[in-house]
């Protein structure tokens, strides 16, 4: 569905990606594990067209979006959560949902989609007519996913969705990050700090490094892989 | 009691119309985070614009009126729009001080292209509405009042709807939170921000206008002193915050008039700025304003 081939950015003299290949299957949820500074927003930030590449090939659906506009590359049905969420916090819950849907045009598909969305989060329908900005962490991370479903996407990417929330709701938020994979097959890249939850929800991993995807396979393997478990998984 | 009723209806419909001029600064600054300071030049266009096409209408008629009002909202949409397209996105990534530079350039350009079209004496401004005075008790209401105050009413409440029920406006909202997570939705900033400066243009040519029928002389400097006061006014009410541009106008030109009309006149003009120094040393996010940390 998404094949990145050889793609290297850099901020200024400051090179961040430096050639990096990945490919990500239909139906499939990969992850992108590292560290701090690894690359890992780079790359999402990158392949939404938030930053341009310095070379490689981003190719999604089997068409080359590198040099694409960002807003023309969400109405192909690529839509990036970023990281720290980014809910447009002096609007309503109700009205960050509708700018979710900004692209569509189809009201019926918009109901269809809201619906959808209060009924894997029902949290936010208790907070409809509440200001986004008054949302507890958690909550702003449903809302941030919930407005991405609103468009109705084909590919989610969805930066350290675990970051800075009650631990009693990341499990909440990566149960409901599974059902969306499963139940309507929206393919999903997941960056995540946490490799440990990471690994455990998704098919296949890469591991990046300074820049560099070091290690790749499958999750269930690199769980228990020596090396990767003394680095990122807490021995 | 007259005089104080009488004073207070001048002063409103003074402040209406530095509410209408108010309303683009704090709107452009809210997309944008820059003062657009040659918005006060569009307003003097907009005047310019009702000066010839009101001359081609007949005076006194009401449709006439309206007709020169739509016309130079209309033309003034158009400029601004002309106005972001080519000077301000070339320079939507460099530093804001570049982008307040040029828009002190542009706004010179347009009063001394204004002099070699318009030429630098004074004009005329033609009665496009019908003109007439209607006493209320001991206060004198005169027809162009109720025009300022029913037009302002009337554009601010459409202001308010396209703003707050259309998606356009619900996008003008978002980018003016977060313009990166808006472009994450699909909006095109640069459609909506060039949106933001026709709504505002638009509202500064009726504010031109307007001021032009109360005040009939025109020049191609006249924008320099109300644009200022408008500034004010949107300083006043909390830059970037809509509700607060219309107070700051009113507030404004109600102290405006009260000092004009007491013993201290000569001060008039000094007051907005002695208003201005107020607020930034007391309450600088403004009357509206929330005072906002900037996050690192």
């Amino acid at each position: 569905m998404l094949t990145v081939t050889d793609l290297s950015v850099s901020y200024g003299a400051i090179s961040a990606l430096g050639g990096i290949s990945f490919s990500i299957p239909q139906g499939s949820i990969v992850t992108l594990i590292g560290g701090n500074g690894a690359g890992k927003t780079t790359t999402l930030r990158t392949i939404s067209g938030l930053l341009r590449a310095k070379t490689g090939k981003i190719e999604f659906l089997g068409e080359d979006i590198t040099k694409l506009p960002a807003h023309k590359i969400v109405a192909r049905g690529l839509c990036h959560v970023p990281e720290g969420r980014m809910i447009f916090s002096n609007l309503t819950v109700d009205e960050n949902l509708t700018m979710g849907a900004y692209l569509l045009h189809d009201k019926e598909l918009i109901t269809k989609n809201r619906e959808y969305v209060f009924s894997v989060f029902p949290r936010l329908k208790e907070r409809i007519k509440q200001m986004a900005g008054t949302l507890s962490g958690g909550e702003q991370q449903m809302l941030a996913i919930g407005r991405a479903l609103m468009g109705s996407p084909k590919f989610l990417m969805l930066d350290e969705p675990s970051l800075g929330i009650a631990p009693r709701l990341i499990s909440t938020i990566f149960e409901k990050i599974v059902e969306i994979n499963r139940n309507h097959g929206i393919t999903i890249l997941l960056v995540e700090q946490n490799a440990n939850l990471a690994l455990e929800v998704s098919r296949s991993a890469y591991v990046l490094e300074t820049g560099r995807i070091v290690m790749q396979g499958e999750s269930k393997q690199l769980r228990t892989d020596p090396q990767l478990k003394a680095t990122y998984l807490g021995g | 009691m007259s005089e104080f009723l009488q004073q207070l209806l001048n002063g409103l419909s003074l402040g209406a119309i530095y509410a209408l001029i108010a309303l683009g600064y704090t709107m452009v600054y809210g997309v944008l985070r820059f003062i657009n300071f040659a918005h006060s030049d569009v307003f003097m266009v907009g005047a310019f614009i009702g000066y010839y096409l009101g001359k081609l209408v007949p005076e006194h008629t009401v449709w006439g009126g309206l007709g020169v009002l739509a016309a130079a909202m209309i033309g003034c949409a158009l400029l601004g729009m002309t106005i972001e397209r080519l000077a301000y996105r070339p320079l939507r990534s460099a530093p804001t001080l570049n982008v307040l530079i040029t828009a002190i350039g542009v706004s010179l350009l347009l009063e001394y292209t204004g002099q070699v079209f318009f030429g630098a004496a004074p004009r005329n401004f033609p009665e496009i509405f019908p003109k007439q005075n209607f006493n209320l008790g001991s206060v004198i209401v005169t027809s162009n009042q109720l025009i300022v105050i029913a037009v302002s009413i009337v554009l601010m409440i459409a202001l308010q709807l396209i703003v707050y029920r259309t998606k356009i406006g619900t996008a003008m909202r978002a980018v003016s939170l977060n313009p990166k997570a808006a472009i994450l939705m699909g909006v095109n900033n640069d459609v909506v921000i060039s949106f933001t400066f026709g709504l505002g243009s638009a509202l500064a040519a009726a504010g031109g206008i307007l001021y032009a029928l109360n005040y009939p002389s025109i020049d191609p400097l006249m924008g320099v002193m109300p644009g200022l006061k408008a500034f004010v006014a949107a300083i006043l009410g909390g830059i970037g915050n809509i509700p607060g541009a219309a107070l700051g106008g009113l507030i404004l030109g109600t102290v405006e008039t009260f000092v004009s009309g007491s013993q201290f006149s000569t001060y008039k003009d000094a007051i907005a700025f002695a208003i201005l120094i107020i607020i930034l040393l007391f309450r600088p996010a403004g009357l509206l304003g929330k005072f906002t940390v900037e996050k690192v």
